[in-house]
């Protein structure tokens, strides 16, 4: 009898301290939100919508609105997926549906190799090295060929928003490359043997079962490299140029979001500055929850419904 | 399907072949020049000094990034001892009681959190820890790695007590040794190998972590005495000298950006090689 008891306390104890454990989750991500919601009170009663419509940041007048940042997120994540998306997907078909087994197993732990990189040494690579060729070589070719278009205009000054589109594609390339194989494994051998059998060639095969079946899933790791594109700080801070401006060339100096955090958070005098700084924090966050929702929605239907159909 | 010739259609699968190869090797040359230039630049920078000295002016030889080392270390530690229990008895909670709405939930947003941007982590535990103590130390610094590591920590774990197989759980019920003996003792035990996997894993990835460092740890060109003081962390170092304007800094951001990319991956080949002594 007496046994059991201490039995039964033993497991009482043991599920509430895991429960607790396990709810922190749930009150790490509330109290993000509470802390970043609270702590830019002060900006959000100042400047209500102004903040995200006007572009006039100065700590001096005490005067903040964050449109200029907002800009050079917007753009340099958006151009670094649009020429991420096709490189990951090709390199994620060639490792499951091309390689021979072992070139494809050891192309996808280079990926991951890459994946790994913290992001700092892009960063540093990418300012002591990767702008000045772009401003040697790359930008001036651009200036000369295509300088007639308004994205190429300007002076070759290397750190550019062209320099942070550039170190967020080979950043997030191998995160939608690993995460896409993930999802192109899953499709159902049957589906690709199917169509094989019916005479399909490779390319015709993978067009015809593997990508429509994969469709939700690439999505889904496309829009979670958005998310990491928009909330990547260091690399971006360091080749961008940190200039709050927005222009069409590609050639200028840029700034964004997490950019303007990491440059002038710890030196925020004033509280109206910090909490401003807060605000940009909290569309950020606000921003990045909604992708990953998103992102994992997709995933998760995706790898969901095919382990239902293996079992 | 169309009925177009045989030809065409060899023709296009080929174009499509080349460009899947071409893809990759777009992807894989990064990799390849990034190594290069670590290694070049790196290498002649790595030297006894370099992990005994603290940095030196600008244009002084002989400085080292010693105290970022070790202040790395030390947050690391403290993340840790923070942050793994919590991940891992969080995943036992999932694997052991959470089968209704409040366990997905918890799994959602762990991967939801997993993706939020570290630079937010710091933001917060500025306005938790830095404030209240008044002063930017090493325990902010400490707390906001530990929060990022919590979700990687959970869901790795869980991956890994799944596996583990329902007759070994039932066969230690079954003789009547109570749930928590049986998930330490058997469950956790048989994962081990598995849960270290992704411990390794977690602490190569908060290794690199700079920007929630910026705002709590700060960064010190010297040693740090206390806890509650800035402390100096590798990454951090990097950042700041490889943005500064002076040569001898840049070799030190190289050569600290060699020994931590040295030390992450020893770290994943750790986490591989244990992962796989298991199987064998």
């Amino acid at each position: 009898m007496n046994t059991t008891t201490t039995k039964k306390y033993g497991d009482r104890i043991y599920r509430a301290i895991t429960l607790i454990f396990a709810l922190s989750i749930l009150v790490i991500l509330l109290i993000m939100t509470a802390e970043m919601v609270s702590e830019s009170l002060p900006s959000l009663r100042k400047f209500g919508w102004g903040f995200v419509t006007g572009s006039d940041w100065d700590a001096v007048q005490g005067s903040f609105a964050s449109l200029p940042y907002l800009y050079g997120s917007v753009v340099s994540s958006i151009l670094a997926i649009l020429l991420a998306t096709p490189l990951s997907v090709g390199t994620a078909l060639f490792i499951t549906e091309l390689a021979p087994h072992r070139v494809g197993a050891v192309t996808a732990s280079l990926v991951e190799l890459l994946a790994a990189i913290p992001s700092v040494i892009y960063g540093l690579w990418g300012i002591l090295v990767m702008t000045p060729w772009l401003q040697s070589t790359v930008e001036p070719f651009l200036i000369k060929r295509l300088g007639f278009l308004p994205f190429f205009k300007g002076a070759p000054y290397g750190v550019s928003m062209l320099a942070a589109v550039f170190i967020l594609m080979i950043m997030i390339v191998p995160i939608i490359t690993s995460i896409t194989k993930e999802v192109l494994m899953a499709v159902p051998s049957s589906q690709k043997e199917a169509a094989i059998a019916l005479g399909a060639t490779r390319w015709e095969m993978i067009r015809m079962s593997v990508l429509p079946y994969g469709r939700s899933g690439i999505l889904g790791a496309v829009i979670l490299g958005l998310g990491r594109a928009i909330g990547e700080t260091m690399a971006v801070t360091m080749v961008i140029g940190n200039t709050p401006q927005i222009s069409l060339s590609l050639l200028s100096p840029a700034y964004t979001m997490p950019s303007v955090i990491a440059n002038e958070f710890a030196e925020a005098t004033t509280k109206l500055h910090s909490a401003a700084l807060m605000e940009i924090g909290l569309i950020l966050l606000v921003v990045t929850l909604f992708i990953n929702f998103l992102a994992r929605m997709l995933l998760w239907s995706v790898t969901r419904k095919w382990k239902g159909d293996v079992a | 399907m169309n009925l177009r010739s045989i030809a065409a259609r060899k023709a296009s699968n080929l174009v499509a072949t080349a460009l899947m190869g071409t893809a990759t090797v777009l992807v894989l040359l990064p990799l390849v020049i990034i190594f290069y230039h670590i290694i070049k630049m790196g290498v002649s920078s790595v030297n006894p000094a370099f992990f005994t000295n603290i940095p030196q002016p600008p244009g002084e030889a002989g400085g080292g990034m010693a105290n970022g080392i070790a202040g790395s270390a030390i947050m690391i530690g403290m993340a840790s001892l923070l942050g793994l229990p919590v991940g891992i008895f969080g995943a036992v909670y999932l694997t052991e009681y959470g089968n209704g709405k409040l366990a997905t939930a918890i799994r959602f947003c762990a991967d939801v959190l997993s993706g939020i941007p570290s630079i937010i982590t710091g933001m917060v535990a500025y306005s938790m820890l830095v404030v209240p103590l008044k002063g930017f130390s090493a325990l902010a610094g400490s707390f906001a790695l530990s929060l990022i590591m919590v979700p990687i920590v959970l869901r790795t774990t869980e991956e890994q007590l799944k596996m583990v197989p329902a007759t070994l759980r039932e066969a230690s019920l079954a003789l009547g040794v109570p749930l928590w003996r049986t998930s330490i003792k058997v469950t956790l035990r048989s994962a081990m190998t598995g849960v270290i996997t992704g411990v390794l894993l977690a602490i190569a990835r908060v290794a690199g972590e700079t920007a929630p460092l910026l705002f709590t740890a700060l960064g010190n060109h010297f040693w740090s005495k206390k806890l509650t003081e800035p402390m100096a962390a590798l990454p951090l170092q990097i950042f700041n000298f490889a943005i500064s304007p002076y040569e001898d800094w840049h070799r030190l951001a190289w050569a600290g950006a060699l020994v931590l990319v040295v030390l992450m991956f020893g770290l994943s080949l750790a986490a591989r090689w244990v992962g796989r002594s298991k199987h064998s």
